[in-house]
């Protein structure tokens, strides 16, 4: 556990000495809001909630996360630093839990940082909290599991370009399986169950029910699990990298 | 200290490690050579539990690497090839976090990391950050992490690469230095390395171990170890070589150099070194041949080295 937190803290530090976090975060918060008040229309819906900004979130995340992740491991790689790491006194699944930590916490420091939409919808009008709240857990949770995604193409390659493409063919998939305009796509032919099954892949599908303020648990269980399976995975493809 | 029993590494369809066998007690430095390509890195590698053998066991300490290696990692302090470490970190910083890692906080960690930085002469560097740094410092930062912990066990791939004559004397001090105490393997390919710092070398060859003893043992195993070089101050190669060649115990006479004269003549196999120099000297000054110097022959490690490593016909035409 200490040697995790140790690791996240220098990963963390790593972020913010490098100019990726602050470029992050500046670039999530400019595009966030121009897609919310530009191109959703906040204002002009005239609705006390933040559907017009969480709406926006997985598109967002698709290109922002896999920047954030793409080094993770890639980096490690190529400076040969993994070499260090792993003979230091931990054990892989320490390394990958504070790296992985450490990047959550860039992304999370980002989404905290949107706090004014939310003073701005509470000036306005009376929306209920308890939804905005939700949204947030849910934007968390979803950029959690794009970044465990990151973490696992990163492992495989210490080229970093391809550690991203990866990362966003991953999630686009994982986006476009619930988009509206692909399942519309699939119901014309496929049975429901098929389409009901594909769409339970899709982030859109549990992100939604989430951002509604439907606390549901299957929908945490389901960016848990993939987040679990990412990182599982990282642990598989390092060990056997190192197995040669 | 470190107990490595027929360790065995493949890649594919290659065998990079086969079969090697060796162990380092406390107080032993164990230089590590061979040719490039030929598994230092790679069993390095598998000691310090960063890959898993093929087969083979390693213990480090009394624990096992592949069923304990935790514990056994903590005991090994590494200097991997090339130095590696974060660029966008300082020295300092980076000392603090392997620090940490190895356990270390609060007011020790502050001692282990200033203890560092006066060893491998960091002070003036500590608040750069790696990136900016020269080679040389590059590699003895990463070198003061290896040695932070103040570990029984030192691994050290090619520590003195890439520093300048001083830097490497002064890694050759510490490494002689820490090795009264501690337990070090350490690969080079700089044949006086060994002999300076190390009490046993290992010389591996495509894989596995083919010498291993103390330096002066493996000297022993060259052609020239035992011959007595002969300088004259003056005189005519051929007469020289009969008269030299005719004293007792000589087997056969080489000529090195015209001017000045120098001959070197090996002793036959029963012949000691010492008797056979001795009756050159006795037989010169009789015959009135005035010498410049006389010394037998350490034998040179470049010499095994080359015989050993390289395939037989090629060492021969080389010799010759």
């Amino acid at each position: 556990m200490k040697s995790t937190l140790t690791i996240a803290k220098r990963e963390l530090l790593g972020y913010f000495a490098s100019p990726v976090a602050f470029v992050f975060i500046v670039i999530f918060l400019l595009l966030a809001g121009f897609f919310t008040f530009m191109v959703a229309g906040f204002f002009e819906r005239g609705e006390a909630n933040l559907a017009a900004f969480f709406s926006w979130h997985p598109w967002l995340y698709l290109f922002l996360v896999p920047a954030v992740g793409m080094r993770m491991w890639s980096e490690e790689r190529r400076l040969g630093t993994i070499e260090l790491l792993l003979t230091m006194p931990v054990t892989p699944w320490q390394a990958i839990v504070g790296k992985f930590l450490a990047s959550w916490v860039v992304v999370s420091v980002a989404l905290v940082l949107t706090f004014p939409v939310v003073i701005t919808v509470n000036y306005l009008g009376n929306p209920d909290n308890g939804v905005i709240f939700a949204g947030y857990l849910g934007s968390m949770l979803m950029a959690g599991s794009y970044l465990a995604i990151s973490a696992m193409t990163s492992a495989m390659t210490r080229n970093q370009v391809v550690s991203f493409i990866l990362a966003v063919v991953i999630s686009l998939f994982l986006i476009l399986a619930g988009f509206p305009p692909v399942t519309n796509l699939l119901t014309s032919w496929a049975p429901t169950w098929l389409v009901e099954g594909v769409a339970a892949f899709s982030v859109m599908t549990h992100f939604e029910s989430i951002q509604k303020g439907v606390l549901d648990s299957r929908d945490v269980l389901y960016f848990l699990s993939v987040i679990a399976f990412s990182l599982f995975t990282t642990s598989v493809i390092i060990r056997a990298h190192r197995a040669g | 200290m470190i107990q490595v029993q027929n360790l065995r590494k493949q890649f594919g369809p290659k065998v990079a490690v086969n079969g090697v066998s060796f162990t380092v007690e406390k107080g032993e430095v164990l230089g590590f050579l061979g040719p490039n390509g030929a598994g230092k890195s790679t069993s390095m590698r598998m000691i310090t539990g960063f890959i898993p053998p093929t087969e083979g066991s390693i213990k480090v300490g009394t624990y096992d690497m592949l069923e304990n290696p935790i514990p056994a990692k903590q005991l090994i302090g590494y200097l991997p090839e090339n130095a590696p470490s974060y660029p966008d970190m300082t020295v300092s910083g980076f000392l603090g976090f392997a620090a940490e890692m190895r356990g270390l906080s609060g007011d020790a960690k502050k001692k282990a990391v200033n203890r560092v930085l006066e060893m491998c002469f960091l002070e003036n560097v500590q608040h750069q950050s790696v990136e900016t740094l020269s080679k040389g410092y590059r590699h003895r930062t990463c070198f003061a992490q290896s040695i932070i912990h103040d570990p029984e066990v030192l691994i050290l791939d090619e520590p003195t690469d890439g520093l300048d004559p001083n830097q490497k004397h002064e890694v050759r001090g510490l490494i002689k230095k820490m090795g009264e105490s501690k337990a070090i393997i350490f690969s080079t390919h700089i044949l006086e390395e060994v002999e300076a710092v190390c009490s046993r070398a290992i010389i591996i060859d495509r894989g596995t171990i083919v010498a291993n003893g103390t330096p002066r043992d493996l000297k022993m195993r060259s052609e020239q170890a035992g011959a007595i070089t002969v300088k004259f101050v003056d005189g005519e190669a051929s007469a020289a070589r009969g008269k030299v060649g005719s004293v007792q115990g000589v087997d056969r006479v080489s000529v090195i150099s015209e001017r000045p004269l120098t001959l070197r003549a090996f002793p036959k196999k029963n012949a000691g070194s010492d008797d056979v120099a001795r009756a050159i000297a006795d037989m010169a000054f009789k015959e009135h041949l005035p010498l410049q110097g006389l010394h037998v022959e350490e034998g040179r490690l470049d010499e095994v080295f080359r015989s050993i490593t390289l395939p037989d016909n090629k060492a021969k035409e080389e010799t010759k």
